[in-house]
């Protein structure tokens, strides 16, 4: 797109099977700093796989993550050291329940990261000022609401100062009424530049927090768009379909 | 039925030290056990090769054979091939032998009941293989354990009551001694079911209010 913005991951021929069940056949998608990238498509198209396989929690069969020089599609990877600067937020916030709230954000930054304690706490401090729930860093996670839990999940994988932001889902276990909370957090943080991958079902969301949307099916990307085109005049007709799916379910 | 309450009070200092001998024997078996436990239950989670196979073998047999076989095998058959122990070590050492299989079981399934979704959130953040075992799955594993850690303390409690086979004054020993030389069956059996009461009772309590504790703590359900 004859972007200057440097290029953070680029994604070639990606290839991931369970087996013989092909699950990602051939994704190339390319994320240049700065960008959000929105990955909507069916269940099952692949899309939560993707996002693993970035992060190492998926093998792969064949393909190339480049990042910073490094192919993280080869063998011999540390993903210890790529984890911290591609951070991942999951669909079950997975905070862990024998810590508080500030134990919890802390524990990269001072165990694998091995900062200094004064400074890590004042960084996990601001950022949970900035999510408002400062007053809750001392609470355990099952004295939060899913909403909150979430928007601290969001915070610990932010206090490892990652280069980009993996969200899976982030949204489908929560309550109707607390969508909104989770969402305007990551709605600022792509204000203010934060680079993103988002697998999520929130149409509205993805249009309005995505600069492009990669629309996934059966394991392969069919179209990457920017995001106001997308839901207006998508060029293919998987994608027209998809979204009338959804069109139907507002009426 | 008339009660020789004298009887019962001159026995009562044999029933006290074979209390004793109860409680020394389990807290240092039980003891043992748990470390046995956590050792083994960690080498079997991450299978480590060898010595994983070592463990499995000894579950199986500590787990498929009476405690009773065990106690004679250390108390008759050591000593053959010149390895000798004093009752009480023999005792202790059985019930190491028979605690640590189950104490092991007990951690193991602790440690898979933590979710595969705890695993991967400690990996997102970088964590290192031990550092995810000690910070995240380990402290879980623990806590869901804890209930089946003090149901094998009271059954290893319980299952002293054999080592008079091997010649040790314990409870029931001390009781079938006393039914032998003065046929006081009756205030014998009491003597000896209050005894074991004494012992269990409190330690089931102490052991249900530690469960809901730690389960608390840790879950708070």
């Amino acid at each position: 797109m004859g972007d200057s913005r440097e290029l953070l991951l680029e994604i070639k021929n990606l290839q991931k099977s369970y087996g013989d069940r092909k699950v990602l056949e051939g994704i190339d998608l390319r994320v240049r700093k700065g960008e959000v990238i929105v990955i909507l498509g069916p269940s099952g198209c692949g899309k939560s796989t993707f996002l693993r396989c970035l992060n190492g929690l998926e093998s792969v069969q064949g393909g190339e993550i480049q990042y910073l020089g490094r192919n993280l599609a080869e063998d011999q990877v540390d993903w210890r050291e790529i984890r911290q600067h591609i951070g991942m937020v999951f669909q079950n916030y997975d905070l862990f329940p024998h810590m508080t709230v500030i134990d919890n954000i802390l524990l990269g930054p001072l165990k694998v990261q091995k900062r200094d304690k004064t400074e890590a706490l004042q960084q996990a401090e601001q950022l949970l000022d900035r999510v408002g729930l400062l007053d809750r860093k001392d609470a355990y996670p099952r004295q939060l609401s899913g909403g909150q839990k979430q928007r601290i999940a969001i915070v610990r994988a932010l206090c490892m100062n990652p280069d980009i932001i993996l969200f899976d889902e982030v949204t489908a276990s929560l309550d109707p009424e607390m969508v909104r909370e989770v969402l305007d957090v990551i709605q600022e943080l792509a204000n203010q530049g934060m680079t993103m991958i988002i697998v999520t079902h929130e149409m509205g969301f993805a249009k309005s927090v995505g600069d492009f949307i990669v629309f996934m099916d059966q394991g392969k990307i069919c179209e990457i768009r920017a995001a106001a085109q997308f839901f207006t005049r998508p060029e293919t007709e998987r994608a027209q379909h998809f979204l009338d799916i959804f069109q139907y379910e507002k009426l | 039925m008339n009660f020789d309450w004298e009887f019962i009070v001159e026995s009562l200092p044999l029933y006290g030290d074979a209390m004793w001998l109860t409680v020394k024997l389990a807290f240092w078996g039980t003891l043992f056990s748990l470390v046995l436990g956590l050792l083994f239950s960690v080498v079997l989670h991450y299978k480590l090769p060898v010595i994983s196979g070592v463990i499995v073998a000894y579950v199986e047999l500590s787990r498929n054979t009476p405690l009773l076989v065990q106690l004679f095998f250390l108390y008759y058959g050591l000593p053959k091939i010149g390895i000798h122990m004093s009752e009480v070590a023999c005792a202790i050492v059985g019930l190491t032998f028979l605690g640590g299989s189950y104490m092991t079981e007990a951690f193991r399934s602790g440690i898979e009941a933590v979710s595969k979704s705890q695993v991967e959130s400690g990996l997102s953040i970088g964590l290192s293989k031990v550092q995810l075992a000690r910070y995240v799955i380990l402290p879980q594993a623990y806590a869901i354990s804890i209930p089946s850690l003090g149901a094998n303390a009271i059954f290893l409690l319980k299952e002293t009551s054999i080592v008079g086979a091997i010649a040790l004054m314990d409870l029931m020993n001390v009781a079938k001694d006393l039914i032998g030389m003065h046929y006081k069956t009756a205030e014998s059996l009491t003597l000896l079911v209050v005894s074991y009461l004494i012992l269990i009772l409190p330690l089931s309590i102490v052991l249900s209010w530690v469960e809901r504790k730690v389960r608390y703590a840790e879950f708070g359900d």
